[in-house]
């Protein structure tokens, strides 16, 4: 018995040695250890032996079962394994074929994009955002902003009127007047937001959008203003930016001053090929907005909301988006931004 | 403002060229639009000459040969086209190696076989004038050949183009960008070219003014009598031309070198054609007419100023002369009108005219009557010296009725408010420096200065702020440090709302739409492209009194229209699958108030296919109503409101496929597909998905923070159920009636499949129900599930509803 059961091992070893497929092998375990192999018989058959050949031959068969369950099953693995490997490198795609689509992207216009950003710069400055109405009355327009009542910007030539006192916004500056009837000093408040002016070409739309700052408070200096547009451009234009004050006239402020930002393009308006630059007409500096300290005029209209003249005092600034993109993506002509053509879309 | 080097340097030159001076006054408040170059580009080989003999051309009758003297050893042998030259004449000539104004340079030439060594010039070759006749002859005046054509004319200046603010027209006068120049450089100034008067006052005999209306300021008027009209000399011509303004007569001509220099307008009256002799200024009256210099009749109005003689009006008051009264050629006696209008009054002029000259562009910025003295004095002088005129004894000077402002205002300049408003200190005597300098008195006070304002800036410095704007300009604000605001009461962040404003246009952006930025106008036609019935709202518009053209005549009250047209550019330009939304105000009018509700909506289009196509799917799907209901959703999901849609109409929707948006039980807008025949007026052959909300509203019905659901401790029972409708069930109501049953128990109902075929009736359809049953509170038996799915059951067969095996 015990030499039978030796030579069904070394025979069983043989097999499972020889099996060149997980098949094969599957065969050699049936042969072997499946329901009708001898082995398990003559285990299932030890309790029919004299009792002095049952501890022996059962230990045996039991050992030479154990020995060939875990020679399949090592030789299992090794066969499988490289099967998978085969069948893997039959299954070959061509790795050159577009990807699945994803859902397209979509995304924000630039004029949205551009306006996000300088809020986000305000925002971080410790400014609130308030927007207006763009159907805006002519006092809250030009009256309480200081226009003289002659002034040209009130003309039909320039401004689109729904009524007699009733202008589309032609700035966002007339919620300067409306935020400081709302709120008492201390104020820092941006408003971004549509206007609209008779105006069409190249560099003008009838229709384009501005962002009014304003910040007042008992000691808020020039220098103050200076520093915060000096911020802006850093964030907006990259940190090496400067900027420079020009004197300059407008109603509602006083002093009024036009900003320049040092030019990105170029280093003093020679660009790196050597030609005098495009962006700053080589100037080095192009102008991005118009600033002032607030008119004392226009606290007068304010005074009984906590705004006198004489002991209140602040800035106020106005950019217009379509410039600081247009500045910043080199867009050529500022009517692209209400075609709306996709394929100016999608390049941003 | 052209203002000519050349011009401004008799008055004040300081060591800087014309660029670093641009740059200079640009930092000081005088914006300098360019640096423009007039005349030849140099002056080398430009020389006078003298023409020692000029002799018919051998084979051109229309040429001359001429020997000029050049001042070197031989004379130069030069052809000439002029058909007035002739020996003896002093002239301007080009040398070989000259360069012209339009860059070409001379060279040696042969005319029909004869040498040429230069050109003898004209004006119009050299800019400096109009005379086309022939080439330009020089008074004698001991000129000696040989020297340098510029050292004579002014044949050469750069030119500042100045953008001069509406608050300093006393900066529309060479002399008064002199004294800002001076100012900003400290190059000193030479006196004021009006100080000496060569006339008197007292009263004149031939000439008399009344001055009727308060709209006239102050009216001066001289005679002068034996004037010769005539061309202008070269100098007077050449800086007129630099300065951008053509030469006409030398009577002419110096009313507007005047008005150049003093920056005061000026009209000279042929004294001999003022009906009576007098000069009436008054309102106009209904009827009057005026035929002005430039051969137009004008009607005017009684807003309107005019000058009337004996004969009528005559000239139109600070705006432009008449014809009838117009300097000419046999002109003896003049009447000079130096004269001072109320600037809003000549502004509305000349916009109702559409007429603007040098002379309204002047007045209507508001000039002080001050200066009608000295443009008056400059005047005289001229036209003394350059033609010939004898100045009649005496000054017309008439005041409006209502009396002449002389004010002088005094302003104190605190020490104290200049550091404080500015961030930094200035000097009190820098500060005195730069008032004075400016032409302000200046005067000690114990906190700062007393500051008298001069009169040519009486309307624009009234306070302190302005001082302090005049000090800190002229120092440079551009030195001030960069300083952030000290007050720590600034806490900055973006409202709720804003925050869910942004968050909407980005799910959308996320969804694969992109944002446009449409026209806040509508056409008036829109809303009968929309097939909006009256009484619409959306028809009630606010109207643009002065739109820029039809299509822009009123203000949107729906986002569709702009949404069309971007769809329609972008189909109509190759790109046929379009998915894009806008975000901005509708304008609604409110009866009873000045101005409109401006709702924040939001607009969805999408046509074409919603993918693009690739190998896997070379035919994605096509935009439908539920490709838009898809895009409702992730956006109404993403600020998590409530909402639902039921079946709604809209004039311009599929009469199949249109719903209504509702929010917390409210409408907030309309989800369809457009009608194909709306859609086809935008030349879209496509299916067209659209919806439309009121984002402020949406954003209203925002609940407050998502309160946590507990899903850990008990567990969830999903269970499918399918269910057969007739067609006429929608699937909202399907739902509702599945809630309604389910009870607090059914945590979510959700339809995830329908089917219409042989399986079931024709007028039926299966809808596939994925219920979740779960209870915060315990776990939920067999029982209870059982229970509240047959209550589901038969809540089900009451709305015709059978389950389906």
């Amino acid at each position: 018995m015990i030499e039978r059961i030796e030579q069904l091992r070394a025979e069983g070893e043989a097999a499972i040695a020889a099996a060149a497929t997980t098949d094969a092998l599957e065969q050699a375990r049936i042969h072997y250890l499946g329901r009708r192999a001898e082995l398990p018989n003559m285990l299932r058959g030890v309790a029919q032996l004299p009792p002095e050949q049952r501890g022996p031959v059962g230990k045996a068969a039991n050992v030479a079962r154990k020995a060939l369950e875990r020679l399949i099953e090592q030789r299992d693995a090794a066969l499988a394994g490289a099967e998978l490997e085969q069948k893997l490198a039959e299954d070959r795609i061509d790795v050159t074929l577009p990807g699945a689509p994803l859902p397209p992207a979509g995304g924000l216009h630039l004029l949205t994009q551009t306006r996000r950003e300088i809020e986000d710069v305000f925002v971080g400055l410790g400014y609130t955002v308030a927007e207006g109405p763009e159907v805006e009355r002519v006092y809250y327009n030009f009256d309480a902003l200081n226009h003289d009542p002659a002034h040209p910007a009130r003309l039909r030539t320039d401004t689109f009127y729904v009524a007699d006192d009733v202008v589309l916004r032609t700035h966002t500056s007339p919620m300067q007047v409306r935020a400081m009837e709302h709120q008492p000093p201390p104020i820092f408040l941006i408003v971004p937001g549509r206007v609209y002016r008779r105006d069409s070409d190249a560099t003008h739309t009838p229709q384009f959008h501005q962002i009014e700052g304003l910040a007042v408070d008992e000691d808020i200096t020039l220098a103050d203003l200076k520093g915060t547009l000096l911020a802006f451009a850093q964030a907006i234009f990259g940190d090496e930016r400067q900027v420079r004050l020009r004197p300059h006239f407008f109603p509602f402020t006083e002093p009024s001053v036009e900003v320049d930002v040092s030019c990105f393009n170029c280093t003093d308006g020679v660009t790196r090929d050597g030609a005098r630059c495009p962006l700053c007409k080589g100037t080095g500096w192009i102008e991005i907005l118009g600033a002032g300290m607030v008119d004392p005029n226009v606290f007068a209209y304010v005074r009984d909301h906590g705004y006198d003249p004489e002991r209140i005092q602040g800035f106020a600034f106005g950019m217009g988006v379509e410039r600081i993109a247009f500045l910043k993506h080199g867009v050529s002509d500022l009517r692209l931004f209400y075609d709306n053509d996709l394929r100016f879309l999608e390049q941003f | 403002m052209r203002v000519p080097l050349e011009w401004l340097h008799e008055y004040v030159r300081p060591d800087l060229d014309a660029s670093a001076l641009a740059e200079r006054l640009a930092l000081t408040g005088t914006e300098v639009e360019r640096v423009a170059h007039h005349g030849v580009p140099s002056a080398e080989h430009f020389t006078i000459g003298k023409v020692l003999s000029a002799e018919q051309h051998p084979d051109a009758d229309r040429l001359r040969v001429c020997t000029v003297d050049l001042g070197d050893a031989e004379p130069a042998q030069i052809v000439c086209g002029a058909p007035n030259v002739a020996a003896g004449q002093t002239v301007a000539v080009a040398q070989p190696g000259a360069v012209m104004p339009d860059g070409t340079r001379l060279r040696n030439a042969k005319l029909r076989g004869v040498e040429s060594a230069g050109m003898i010039l004209s004006e119009p070759e050299l800019e400096i004038g109009v005379e086309r006749a022939g080439i330009m002859v020089l008074p004698e005046d001991g000129l000696v050949p040989g020297t340098p054509l510029a050292d004579v004319l002014p044949i050469a200046t750069d030119v500042l183009e100045l953008e001069v603010t509406p608050n300093r027209p006393d900066c529309l006068g060479v002399y008064g960008v002199a004294r800002e120049v001076h100012a900003a450089t400290g190059a000193p100034l030479a006196p004021a070219p009006w100080l000496e008067d060569p006339g008197a006052d007292g009263a004149v005999a031939d000439a008399a003014v009344e001055v009727q209306t308060d709209r006239c300021k102050r009216f001066m008027a001289r005679v002068l009598e034996d004037v010769r009209v005539g061309p202008s000399p070269a100098w007077l011509k050449a800086r007129l031309m630099a300065a951008g303004q053509r030469p006409i007569s030398n009577v002419v001509d110096v009313t507007n070198y005047v008005m150049l220099l003093a920056g005061q307008p000026l009209h000279a009256f042929d004294l001999d054609r003022v009906g009576g002799g007098r000069l009436v200024v008054r309102d106009g009256q209904p009827g009057d007419e005026l035929e002005t210099l430039d051969g137009e009749l004008r009607r005017l109005d009684p807003d309107m100023v005019v000058i009337c003689d004996a004969d009528g009006p005559t000239s139109l008051a600070g705006v432009m002369g008449g014809a009838r009264s117009e300097v000419h050629e046999g002109t003896s006696r003049v009447l000079l009108e130096s004269a001072v209008w109320d600037g809003p009054n000549i502004q509305r002029t000349s916009t109702r005219l559409a007429l603007r000259s040098e002379a309204s562009a002047r007045y209507e910025k508001g000039l002080a009557p001050e200066q009608a003295q000295d443009a008056l004095a400059l005047a005289t002088r001229l036209l003394i010296e350059l033609c010939g005129a004898r100045v009649a004894p005496g000054t017309i000077d008439v005041d409006p009725p209502g009396g002449r402002d002389t004010s002088n205002a005094v302003i104190r300049l605190r020490d104290a408010r200049v550091s404080g408003l500015l961030g930094a200190p200035i000097a009190r005597e820098r500060s005195a420096e730069i008032l004075s300098a400016l032409g302000f008195l200046v005067d000690q006070a114990d906190d700062g200065l007393d500051v008298t304002v001069p009169p040519f800036r009486r309307n624009d410095v009234t306070r302190e702020a302005d001082l302090i704007e005049e000090v800190a300009r002229i120092d440079g604000v551009d030195k001030l440090p960069a300083t952030l605001p000290a007050s720590g009461h600034a806490v900055g962040r973006l409202t709720p709302a804003q925050k869910l404003k942004r968050l909407a246009a980005d799910t959308l952006a996320g969804a694969g739409l992109h944002e446009a930025v449409g026209w806040s106008w509508s056409a008036g036609e829109l809303a009968d492209r929309l097939r909006l019935p009256a009484g619409d709202p959306r028809r009630a518009a606010v109207l643009v009194e002065n739109p820029m053209s039809a299509e822009h005549a009123q203000m949107r009250t729906t986002l569709l229209g702009s949404l069309l047209d971007v769809a329609c550019r972008n189909v109509t330009h190759g790109t046929p699958d379009v998915a894009i939304f806008e975000a901005g105000a509708v304008y609604r009018p409110i009866a009873g108030e000045p101005l409109p509700a401006e709702p924040f909506t939001v607009g969805v289009l999408l046509t074409g296919a919603v993918r693009a196509p690739s190998w896997r799917e070379p035919a994605p799907p096509e935009a439908d109503f539920f490709a838009a209901k898809g895009v409702l959703a992730r956006l109404l999901d993403a600020v998590r409101v409530e909402w639902s849609v039921i079946e709604g109409s809209e004039p311009f929707l599929h009469p199949g496929r249109a719903a209504a948006v509702l929010v917390a039980g409210s409408p907030v807008g309309w989800l369809g597909e457009l009608h194909p025949s709306i859609a086809a007026e935008w030349e879209l052959t496509s299916a067209v998905a659209a919806f439309e909300v009121d984002l402020d509203a949406v954003i209203a019905a925002v609940p407050g923070p998502v309160r946590y659901e507990d899903y850990t401790s008990f567990p969830e029972v999903r269970q499918d159920l399918a269910v057969v409708v007739p067609q006429t069930a929608a699937a909202a109501q399907v739902v509702a009636a599945v809630r309604a049953a389910g009870g607090p128990l059914l945590a979510s109902v959700e339809v995830f499949d329908v089917y219409r075929g042989a399986q079931i009736g024709d007028d039926e359809v299966s809808l596939a129900l994925r219920l979740a049953f779960r209870s915060p509170e315990r776990t939920l038996t067999d029982d209870e599930v059982t229970e509240r799915r047959a209550a589901i059951e038969s809540a089900l067969a009451e709305i015709g509803g059978r389950i389906r095996a």
